[in-house]
């Protein structure tokens, strides 16, 4: 029997658009025209489409499950949707447009590969198309499309088309984005969203599925090694009485058993004798991949400890950051607040010292002198540490350059930090479109 | 530097198993949901490899409504034997005996409501702080925007609007005495996932989930089994047909599937194949649009 269905490779991408974006509509056919939707689903929406006196089928309301969503008819929370096509797995996280929810969409962002960013042909390039474009920007999406949508509305004019294309590109170069990809498409009635549309016979790109399925999945395994440990293996059985494994995932670049390691913050360095998975012995691992190495030494090692190559170049680590922070809490960030900062598997208690800037999410301007960071709000910031933050710039590195803020009266998390080197700081960077 | 593929199943495994080295890092007393289903039985199978050769640092909880397939019992006891983990039932048989809930009456009677009283309550009692479940948010609309971690107060409710986001792989499970988590650990598995996995593991399954003869009868377009726990009304009658398990729970809410799969293999295409998802069989979710977020609002899974 054919297997081949075991070595699919997995992607996932973020959607994002406001709510007249078509969004819900372009999941709904992309579920629908790969199979993904069965029966009794699609039953369930031709009666709730018929109850809401809706005269065609709504796909939207395949994706907005919550009480409240459909009674409003919009989407407030992040969705994670599944497909798979016989190429690929895929994972939508489904974020709403509305500036109101940019902390929902950076939640979604923050684990995708690839960023779709859904733009109404009739109206072009608007604020919120900056808006989701920057936030994917910041979060280090490796790969943008901008779906066209609507396009039967614009009697599928490639001048239209073009004229949208310009007008991003040029906002993108402002953004250093630099993988973009344009697609015209009709979500409603599926022109370029699975298969190939003859209405549309001067666009000789590919099809939004077939680009997802072709796409390269960008992993970090060309960076330094690290490997954050999660957790202590110790069976203290009569089988295994020495046994110490450092489980955890790896965040990035790869080890191979014999180099030697150095474990921070201690610093000491000793050599990786098994890279194990259950009984599994493996001769290296890489990211993503969740492993239990164990060295040669009898070293103190405890969760939070980052274990790195020796010959690599080092991570940073300063009680001084500085990042770009989203804020979800309706109480604001202020400058002399304390949280728990939690970085992967570690944490440390942070004071703000200083809001440098925040950050104009419409027209990208920096507006220095603001005492607050409220709820959706993006803005750069400086953090004191209890204890030293061991980091890598988040460009280079999403584990080790990403925080959470924590509040420590009601443990809700209430904020994202994307951590950024001196010399990124400096630049402070400035966009004008 | 390495190129080496990982498929899409090795990167689910992955992030299932860092989530459950996470609960055990976060959580002083983790207990996992066992039904006796697949989901269940692969979260055992993902925290074994998760703490080898370790034991798995856990207990095992199976909410027991009394309407159980034999088979789901024996092999319940076969796994734990074979892990030497702990076992602990929580009975809704006891919850109903000490007037803590009221068995439903009538011909669509289930304990599948009944038995969050029994969940919540042997909670309580072992003063677990966190309680993994196999759900999945592909399974049903109101899981699709479920977290990883997901929090409960101290009544065990979920709150839809107070949910924490969850970032990059950041898990924030901090909380004020008699709250609680629940944790999803292969939230982004599909059903094909999960059985492709099993394939892939060569995982032992319950009978149950092959196909198998069995005394059924048919209501609302369903195959239900024919056993004492079910009341059938006088026009129901029985037949012998060839049936499996696509979903395991009590048995009064089971749909079973016809099918002549004996195999893993099989498995796989007739889910392939088939076009009503594998929860188009529980009665539980046809009581509203939104039946489910009203249980999960309540406590269930």
């Amino acid at each position: 029997m054919e297997r081949g269905y075991l070595d699919m490779q997995l992607l996932r991408f973020s959607t994002a658009g406001s709510v007249d974006d078509g969004k819900s509509t372009l999941i709904g056919r992309l579920l629908y025209d790969s199979k993904s939707i069965f029966e009794d689903q699609l039953e369930a929406v031709e009666a709730a489409s018929r109850s809401r006196g809706n005269e065609e089928v709504n796909l939207a309301l395949l994706t907005d499950g919550l009480r409240a969503e459909r009674e409003q008819g919009i989407t407030i929370d992040v969705a994670y949707r599944y497909f798979a096509t016989p190429k690929r797995k895929f994972i939508i996280a489904d974020t709403p447009g509305h500036i109101e929810y940019t902390r929902n969409m950076v939640t979604g962002v923050s684990t995708a590969d690839l960023s779709i960013i859904l733009v109404d042909a009739r109206h072009g390039v608007l604020e919120q198309t900056v808006r989701h474009s920057y936030i994917s920007s910041l979060l280090g999406i490796g790969h943008i499309v901008v779906a066209v949508n609507k396009m039967d509305l614009v009697d599928y004019s490639e001048e239209t088309f073009v004229k949208i294309v310009e007008e991003y590109k040029k906002m993108a170069k402002v953004l250093n984005i630099r993988n973009v990809t344009f697609i015209p498409i009709s979500a409603k009635d599926g022109d370029n969203v699975v298969n190939k549309s003859d209405k549309l016979p001067w666009y000789k790109g590919p099809a939004l599925i077939e680009l997802l399925e072709t796409v390269s999945i960008e992993r970090q395994d060309g960076a330094a090694f690290r490997l954050p440990v999660q957790y202590v293996i110790r069976p203290i059985s009569s089988k295994y009485p020495d046994f110490r494994g450092y489980a955890g995932r790896v965040a990035s670049g790869e080890i191979r058993v014999g180099d030697r390691i150095r474990v921070l913050p201690s610093g000491q360095e000793s050599k990786v004798t098994r890279i194990t998975m259950a009984e599994k012995e493996l001769e290296s691992a890489s990211n993503p991949e969740s492993v239990t190495i164990q060295l040669s030494d009898d070293i103190d090692i405890s969760r939070g400890d980052l274990i790195v190559k020796a010959e690599e170049p080092a991570p940073q680590s300063s009680q001084d950051i500085v990042l770009d922070v989203c804020w979800f809490n309706e109480s604001a960030l202020q400058p002399r607040n304390r949280y728990i900062i939690r970085q992967s598997v570690t944490e440390t208690v942070g004071i703000v010292r200083t809001i440098n800037y925040r950050r104009n999410i419409n027209t990208l301007d920096r507006e220095p002198g603001v005492a607050q960071l409220k709820m959706n709000d993006i803005g750069e910031v400086s953090v004191h540490t209890a204890s030293p933050v061991v980091f890598d710039s988040y460009r280079d590195n999403k584990v080790t350059g990403s925080v959470i803020f924590i509040d420590q009266d009601t443990n809700e998390t209430v904020g994202a930090g994307i951590i950024k080197t001196e010399k990124e700081w400096k630049e402070n960077q400035t966009y004008e479109i | 530097m390495s190129s080496k593929t990982i498929t899409h199943l090795k990167e689910l495994e992955s992030e299932s198993i860092y989530v459950l080295r996470e609960v055990a890092a976060q959580f002083e007393r983790p207990v996992i949901l066992f039904s006796g289903g697949k989901d269940s039985i692969v979260i055992t199978h993902l925290a074994y490899k998760a703490f080898y050769p370790a034991k798995i640092p856990f207990p095992l909880l199976h909410i027991d409504t009394g309407h159980n397939f034999a088979e789901t019992i024996e092999y319940r006891d076969e796994l734990v034997r074979r892990l030497g983990a702990e076992l602990i039932v929580g009975s809704v048989q006891q919850s109903i005996d000490e007037g803590r809930v009221k068995e439903e009456t009538g011909y669509y009677a289930s304990r599948n409501k009944l038995q969050t009283t029994t969940l919540l309550d042997t909670i309580e009692k072992y003063h677990f702080d966190a309680a993994i479940g196999g759900a999945r948010r592909d399974e049903e609309k109101a899981r699709a925007k479920e977290r990883f971690f997901s929090h409960r107060d101290e009544f065990g409710q979920w709150n839809p609007k107070n949910q924490r986001p969850e970032l990059w792989n950041i898990f924030n499970g901090k909380k004020a005495m008699g709250e609680h988590f629940r944790v999803f650990p292969i939230s982004n598995w599909t059903e094909m996932d999960v059985w492709q996995y099993i394939l892939l593991e060569n995982i032992p399954m319950p009978s149950l989930y092959f196909t198998h003869e069995r005394d059924v009868f048919e209501r609302d377009g369903q195959w239900l089994a024919a056993e004492e726990c079910i009341q059938r009304k006088p026009t129901e009658t029985v037949v012998r047909k060839h049936v499996r398990c696509r979903t395991i729970g009590d048995i009064t809410c089971t749909g079973l599937t016809l099918s002549e799969a004996h195999t893993l293999e099989d498995i796989i295409e007739e889910i392939a194949a088939t076009r009503v998802t594998e929860r188009g069989g529980r009665a539980d979710d046809k009581r509203s649009e939104t039946a489910m977020e009203d249980r999960k609002r309540a406590g269930y899974f």
